[in-house]
């Protein structure tokens, strides 16, 4: 019989933030380890490391990316369901700085367009431009939230909607394909072995944490999410804590729809960030960050948009039809909200104190 | 008190706990039919469990229940409707965007042909309404009426309900014009003629002399009395209420005297003209360094206002502060922590403490907001201000990491409290700091209010226990009706300022 006192710290394991949305990754690793021959394998080509678990970790990045600003959001008791669209309205804008004689139909010679070093704009405008327009779409959701007193639902559903009209509107309906290839490093590249991506999204998880936790707006942000009303008698400047989260979240988007658009070469405003709101969401839920905000962990977020990726790649693998993967994620859904809720944490805790009991009595 | 007929409800030896406190002990209550009975008493008396106890929201722990001379058990408020009992709660929880009919007759709709009858409905309701002397349009929304019909819309609802032989009103008042009031006092009369028996709750003395035949006064969960109106002088029935207790008095006037003597001259705070309508009339008020101002009145009477005034909680319609004798311009809590102000606030559940937080983590809060989030306090430097006040104000927790919510209500106080010495304050505003909380941390509270005034902080100390504000305070300002009435220095007789806050001579 084991001694008493690993079962205490085993309780302690138990509680903690990050024990669930670990819990869910082991689960589905384990999963594929009996059911998807190979599924571990990997192996070094070109420099590159190559293997299901390698595609989970890129094809995650750009969820992992939403899940940062999405936490912070949630974190403050809203929601932002604009993410997708406004992916989408970076990527547009990126591939028209890129490129604008497909759109504008003038038929400049297409040997240059489909040169590599080509782009129409400055590189760093490139990148910059879209961010800058993702926070301003960020600023419009938060200004609606906290200084609007709109339901974040509603105020960012407008945005969500709009979002995708005006990535069409930027590049006038028209696929662009992406030939620039510093551009396409984004999504494509790899660095020490690794995808590009994935440091892209280590980038904005340590910005995000730095931001956090290692200055007071992480504890603000908790602070407003359980009790703005305290926050406020305390002098903590509540609308502007909001705002700068849904700022913070649209930049977030933009980065993951450059990501995104660079990874499948094409910009198309229907298709980039589609449904990644709710994989974002999703991801932060799977973290054990309440909806109703408070106490919030950016790694516990990360990781669940790793069990989402997971989830899906798996499924792939075993040979689920891509339009069904929907349900297959509100199986896992359903499954970790469960695990979540208050009754099944009680049943838990009291088959872990009865075996506790029974390490004792033996 | 036209027939005032049989015991209609009887209540004997109630006892109610709730985790750490008693709410209700050993409480007796009658009500007969046709009387308006007055149920009065300082917050945490006790009204609303013995309300509770009986419409059936919370059980006894001990005591009998007998409706109409039968014991009852009362299971639910359903059940409590069944048996004719209607309660009317102080937020009227009708839905606005429904016209006035429609919820009426929510849920009991008259019907034809499987769909809702509209034109009985309507007529229906207005009958109802008719024969509470109110005749409105009954197809306009609820939401477009005055409060007075809404409330007059959720008493019509509560009849039609059970056809309710006892009517419960919980401060129906709170938040109707002199003139609503008067035609919800004319319903009230009304229904008594016609045999009801109604519980009314309120705040407002006046109106209890008003309309109440009876009253019953509870203190601490305790039963002080039922009293025939007549019988009961108004300054009596503010004694019974407020009560008193001499415990460490002569220790708490030695500590004040000394302290007096610290009160410098020139003026920390200056409100002139300060006041802002719907809230508090314009009033003027000076503060002190090294001084303790208390302010009384009852529930209501614009103490919380004015504490929210000064904070910069709520904005100033007219007057201005000054503040070292500079105009104050920016009213906004960061604002008043930068100048040194800090607000202890009434609700400690709702404005107070961050429950989720840790009892480290709400303690630096409101000493890292004023410094902004770049500035951030060290693990090591939040742990040493946490541990400090830990150890200061006697706080009860295991760690620092305690979440704040595991605390028992005297300790959370004092968290709070830790909050605002943390912030240095020079003035600090506490809003009853010591309701909900026990005995020997109320006496702790008090003293530390008195040192910290020894030490140079200037203190506006709020609470509905006059005494408690007398034994503290060496100036108390006097409030009535949102308006600032008096203000007296130095000794006065406890008399003297019941009659005051009652306006009556």
């Amino acid at each position: 019989m084991k001694p008493s006192k690993t079962s205490f710290d085993w309780r302690k394991v138990t509680e903690s933030r990050l024990f669930f949305p670990f819990v869910a990754l082991a689960l589905i690793l384990l999963f594929d380890l009996i059911f998807i021959p190979g599924f571990f394998h990997l192996e070094i080509k070109q420099g590159h490391l190559y293997g299901n678990l390698i595609d989970v970790l890129r094809n995650s990045a750009p969820t992992i990316m939403l899940a940062m600003g999405m936490t912070l959001v949630i974190a403050t008791g809203g929601i932002d369901l604009s993410v997708g669209a406004v992916m989408a309205i970076a990527a547009s804008t990126a591939c028209i700085m890129l490129n604008p004689n497909l759109v504008g139909l003038k038929l400049a010679d297409v040997t240059r367009e489909a040169d590599p070093a080509y782009s129409a704009s400055p590189l760093f405008l490139v990148f910059l431009v879209p961010l800058i327009i993702s926070a301003i779409c960020g600023l419009w959701n938060g200004l609606l939230v906290a200084y609007g007193k709109i339901q974040p639902m509603v105020a960012t559903l407008i945005l969500m909607i709009a979002g995708r009209g005006i990535a069409q509107l930027v590049t006038n309906a028209i696929k662009i394909i992406i030939y620039n290839g510093t551009f396409l490093q984004l999504g494509n590249g790899w660095l020490f072995l690794l995808p590009a991506a994935l440091y892209i999204a280590a980038i904005v998880f340590a910005i995000a944490w730095v931001a956090t936790r290692k200055t007071s707006l992480g504890m603000f942000i908790e602070s407003v999410g359980i009790n703005s009303r305290s926050s406020f008698f305390s002098g903590i400047n509540e609308k502007k804590i909001k705002l700068i989260a849904y700022v913070f979240c649209g930049v977030c988007a933009g980065i993951a729809g450059l990501v995104a658009v660079s990874s499948i070469r094409t910009s198309d405003a229907n298709q980039v960030g589609l449904y990644f709101e709710l994989d974002a969401i999703l991801a932060v839920i799977i973290g054990g960050t309440l909806l109703s905000g408070g106490r919030f962990s950016l790694l516990a977020s990360a990781i669940g948009a790793l069990v989402i990726q997971a989830t899906t790649t798996s499924s792939l693998a075993i040979g689920v039809p891509a339009s069904a993967l929907i349900a297959v994620k509100a199986v896992v859904v359903i499954v970790v909200i469960l695990l979540y809720s208050q009754q099944v944490r009680d049943f838990l805790r009291k088959i872990t104190s009865r075996t506790k009991q029974k390490e004792v009595k033996s | 008190m036209a027939e005032t007929g049989n015991e209609i409800v009887s209540m004997k030896g109630i006892y109610k706990s709730f985790p750490g406190v008693l709410a209700l002990e050993n409480v007796d209550f009658t009500l007969r039919s046709g009387e308006i009975h007055a149920l009065v008493g300082e917050n945490g008396a006790g009204k609303s469990t013995l309300i509770k106890v009986l419409t059936g929201v919370e059980r006894p722990d001990k005591g009998l229940v007998s409706l109409d001379g039968k014991d009852v058990s009362i299971r639910s408020p359903q059940h409590a409707q069944e048996m004719g009992i209607s309660t009317v709660y102080q937020e009227v929880n009708l839905c606005l965007n429904l016209t006035v009919a429609e919820n009426i007759l929510i849920g009991r709709e008259p019907r034809k042909w499987g769909s809702i009858d509209w034109k009985t409905m309507n007529t229906r309701a207005g009958q109802i309404l008719q024969g509470l002397e109110i005749n409105i349009d009954v197809t306009q929304t609820l939401g477009s009426c005055s409060i007075a019909v809404q409330q007059m819309a959720a008493i019509a609802r509560a009849f039609e309900i059970s056809s309710a032989k006892i009517l419960i009103l919980d401060e129906p008042t709170s938040s109707l014009t002199i003139h609503e009031t008067e035609q919800l006092f004319g319903v009230m009369r009304k229904l008594k003629n016609e045999g009801m028996a109604i519980i009314f709750i309120t705040h407002f003395l006046d109106q209890v002399y008003e309309v109440a035949d009876r009253i019953t006064v509870l203190r601490n969960g305790k039963l002080v009395g039922t009293y025939n109106t007549s019988m009961l002088p108004r300054l009596e029935l503010i004694t019974k209420m407020i009560g008193r207790t001499l415990t460490e008095f002569n220790e708490m006037t030695h500590l004040k005297l000394e302290s007096s003597q610290h009160i410098k001259g020139d003026k920390l705070l200056q409100a002139k003209g300060l006041g802002r309508s719907g809230s508090i009339e314009p009033f003027d008020l000076e503060l002190h360094a090294g001084e303790v101002v208390g302010l009384a009145g009852l529930l209501g009477s614009g103490r919380t206002e004015i504490a929210q005034l000064l904070f910069g909680i709520d904005k100033p319609d007219t007057g201005s502060i000054n503040m070292d004798g500079k105009p104050v311009r920016d009213f906004s809590p960061i604002g008043s922590i930068e100048r040194g102000v800090a607000l202890c606030p009434e609700d400690r559940k709702v404005a107070g403490i961050v429950a989720d937080l840790t009892v480290r983590e709400n303690i630096i809060l409101a000493m890292q907001a004023s410094l902004g989030w770049f500035k951030h306090l060290s693990m090591q430097k939040q742990y040493e201000i946490a541990d400090k006040y830990i150890k200061l104000l006697n706080i009860s927790t295991p760690s620092a990491d305690q979440q704040v919510k595991n605390l028992s209500g005297g300790n959370q106080q004092k968290v709070i409290l830790a909050r605002w010495l943390a912030t240095n304050p020079r003035l600090l505003i506490l809003d009853e700091p010591t309701r909900g909380i026990d005995v020997g941390t109320k006496a702790e509270i008090q003293k530390l209010v008195l040192s910290l005034a020894e030490e140079g902080m200037s203190c506006m100390f709020i609470s509905s226990e006059l005494e408690e504000v007398l034994r503290t305070s060496h100036r108390i300002v006097v409030l009535r009706d949102h308006e600032k009435v008096t203000e007296y220095t130095g000794d006065v007789g406890e008399r003297k300022i019941m009659k005051s806050i009652a306006g009556s001579d």
